[in-house]
């Protein structure tokens, strides 16, 4: 009796090194311009082609204006690393090779899936630690340094210790105006941002089955903010409708090999896991964080945790955390005013982010103190915000949109939060300086990032 | 990559839980296309002020504390897969880092860059943050080969784990993608079987 995990890792296995890691085989590489130079220089200086240059799917993303695209990038170190990155796909003959303005450029987890190269079953990896999300596949997807990208690039292989086994199931049915970025953040606050380091999680249970494969990615994003390698859900009939058709997806003859092996990717009844934890869906309401680490989240409604509650080692980090943010322990932060409002990232860039957002501002307009970038994850979200009219309706109410990119959430671009200044933003880290140097973000979902966006609040959206 | 076998030194205190890789290199300096210059920008949020001044109260800043060896609260690491994390503290000079709890990406980009991570019990912790606040003297010595710590104030030592092929890389200087090229022929064999 195995889990899903075990099932595909065990499928993976070139070898195992004694008393070390295990030699696993990698089937879809994800590569971007920020964690990759250093590994084609290793290449270059080793004498090493790209071993299955097929297997490497390229975008840039981290490093990316996202306004006038079109036009040579300003910044001359960015426009160096976005140049090395193309220098670097042309001389070790990449054909999946996406740079700025490519129809099929955007966010490297946004990308991956919707053109079809991530798939059940499969070990992917990526120089970025969201490479989790591909996991909401039935997948073993993980992040990795510059020197395991170097090691896929040659070998097609990386050296990894096996993971322990976690389950996490929700049972029953989200609330109203609850999402799935609203579930993980409840989660890693539940389990610290450290909670399932050395792990990896298999998400079961209703509320996860309920998912749409846009919220499942969510789900298995955040999977790293609590410390886990990465997250995984088996596939199941809203997988294989979601993967069936689309561009690098299995076809014809292999796409029913292929799907009759997915439908076996779940696991056995009577499998241990290491640990086992169980929520319920109904427990969790609209999500926040407060203070400079994802796992420091609380219900909209609820107040920041006092001294008393946390413990002696981590006061320190703790009141660092709250005076960066410019909070009192105690305090509650709805209705507290904000200042800007980031939608997009690979947490929460997707379609049905969109969606949410626009069906919440549709007939309201944006509050006069807030700045709102609206980023979409790629450029075939943008072109699903035209087509579905979302883009007229967010326009009426006040919102411009910018082009695809992770923008904000790392703030590698001109896209930063002003120092000392609020944002609520759906992206996934609230780390100090993460949105710039000496911004405060406020970690939510689409839904609450709307309210914030029309009320200029921390707002509940359910009221 | 540099051996690693024993090492004694007196340490950098960092009393601080959960300190991500955004803090160790904020992402304005990812943009270089090499592995050098990263220890000029490690901490650089909290070391620099804004107009590139030093921060007084910062550890990295206070002549007190020198070695090679940073000392810090749980959790060190988490946060972005970012390797240049690894290559800000070696590059800063750290050739070990201790603390009581490691993210998993760091501490393999850790390793692969010859920076030992040495994971020592809370209590373990706690007392080397006490030993170097009475004297900023103090010393560490890490003995790879018997995998122990050792806190010299104290005479009190641990072990701490680390896999058996890792340490034979550390003590020999070796990478993991020697090994992974010397498995081609196993690689092929495996792509032909599926």
């Amino acid at each position: 009796m195995k889990t899903l995990f075990d099932k595909i890792w065990d499928a993976h296995v070139v070898s195992t090194v004694e008393g070390g890691p295990t030699q696993l085989y990698i089937d879809r590489h994800f590569c971007h311009e920020v964690t990759s130079p250093q590994a084609f220089n290793g290449l270059r200086a080793r004498g090493l082609k790209v071993f299955r240059p097929e297997q490497t799917t390229l975008t840039a993303d981290h490093n990316t204006p996202t306004i006038d695209q079109d036009q040579p990038v300003k910044d001359p170190i960015s426009k160096n690393q976005l140049d090395t990155f193309h220098q670097n796909a042309s001389e070790f003959k990449l054909p999946l090779y996406f740079p700025l303005g490519h129809i099929k450029n955007g966010v490297v987890h946004i990308i991956g899936p919707e053109n079809g190269f991530t798939h059940p079953g499969a070990t992917i990896v990526c120089g970025d630690s969201h490479t989790s999300t591909h996991g909401a596949f039935g997948a073993i997807a993980f992040g990795i340094g510059t020197s395991e990208v170097e090691m896929v690039l040659a070998t097609q292989c990386v050296l990894q210790s096996r993971a322990k086994t976690m389950r996490i199931t929700f049972n029953g049915k989200l609330g109203a105006g609850v999402t799935a970025k609203d579930l993980a953040l409840y989660m890693i606050s539940k389990l610290t941002t450290g909670g399932a380091t050395g792990y990896f999680v298999e998400y079961a249970g209703e509320a996860i089955r309920n998912l749409s494969m846009e919220e499942r990615m969510t789900v298995c994003n955040l999977s790293i903010e609590m410390g886990a390698r990465g997250g995984l859900i088996a596939p199941d009939q809203t997988t294989f409708d979601y993967v069936n058709g689309r561009e690098f997806a299995p076809k014809g003859e292999e796409w029913e090999t292929k799907l009759a092996y997915w439908k076996t990717l779940k696991t056995d009844e009577g499998a241990t896991f290491d640990k086992e934890l169980v929520f319920d869906a109904a427990d969790i309401q609209p999500m926040i964080t407060y203070g400079t680490n994802p796992g420091m989240g609380m219900g909209i409604t609820e107040a920041i945790p006092t001294l008393d509650q946390i413990d002696e080692a981590g006061r320190i980090s703790y009141q660092k955390s709250l005076e960066y943010m410019g909070f009192e322990a105690g305090e509650k932060l709805e209705g507290k005013a904000i200042d800007y409002v980031f939608l997009g990232s690979c947490t929460n860039g997707r379609i049905e982010d969109f969606r949410a957002f626009t069906a919440f501002v549709k007939g309201k307009k944006k509050a006069d103190n807030v700045v709102a970038w609206l980023v979409p994850g790629s450029w075939m979200v943008e072109k699903q915000i035209r087509e579905e009219g979302l883009y007229d309706i967010l326009t009426e109410a006040g919102f411009a949109l910018r082009q695809p990119g992770c923008s904000a959430c790392l703030a590698m671009n001109d896209d930063k939060v002003p120092a000392g200044k609020y944002a609520v933003s759906t992206s996934n880290r609230n780390f100090e300086g993460r949105q710039g140097p000496g911004a405060r973000t406020i970690l939510a979902g689409p839904l609450v990032a709307a309210a914030a966006a029309v009320t200029g609040r921390i707002t509940d959206p359910r009221v | 990559m540099e051996k690693f076998i024993k090492l004694t030194s007196s340490v950098v205190p960092l009393p601080i839980e959960n300190v991500d890789t955004d803090q160790i290199i904020p992402a304005r300096f990812l943009k270089a296309t090499n592995k050098d210059g990263f220890g000029d920008n490690l901490f650089a949020d909290w070391r620099y002020n804004k107009d590139g001044s030093p921060k007084a109260d910062f550890v990295l800043n206070n002549s007190t504390f020198s070695g090679s060896i940073l000392v810090a609260g749980k959790n060190f690491g988490s946060g972005s897969s970012r390797e240049h994390a690894a290559w800000a503290i070696d590059g800063y000079g750290f050739k070990v880092v201790v603390s009581s709890f490691f993210a998993d990406i760091f501490q393999n980009n850790a390793l692969n860059n010859g920076v030992l991570p040495v994971v020592v019990s809370a209590d373990f912790l706690a007392e080397v943050f006490a030993s170097v606040t009475a004297d900023p003297k103090a010393t560490l010595t890490i003995d790879l080969e018997n995998q122990s710590v050792t806190n010299n104030a104290t005479g009190k030592s641990e072990t701490f784990v680390i896999n058996a092929y890792k340490k034979e890389c550390l003590l020999n200087g070796l990478d993991d993608i020697d090994y992974l090229l010397s498995k081609k022929t196993q690689i092929e064999a495996y792509e032909s079987a599926r």
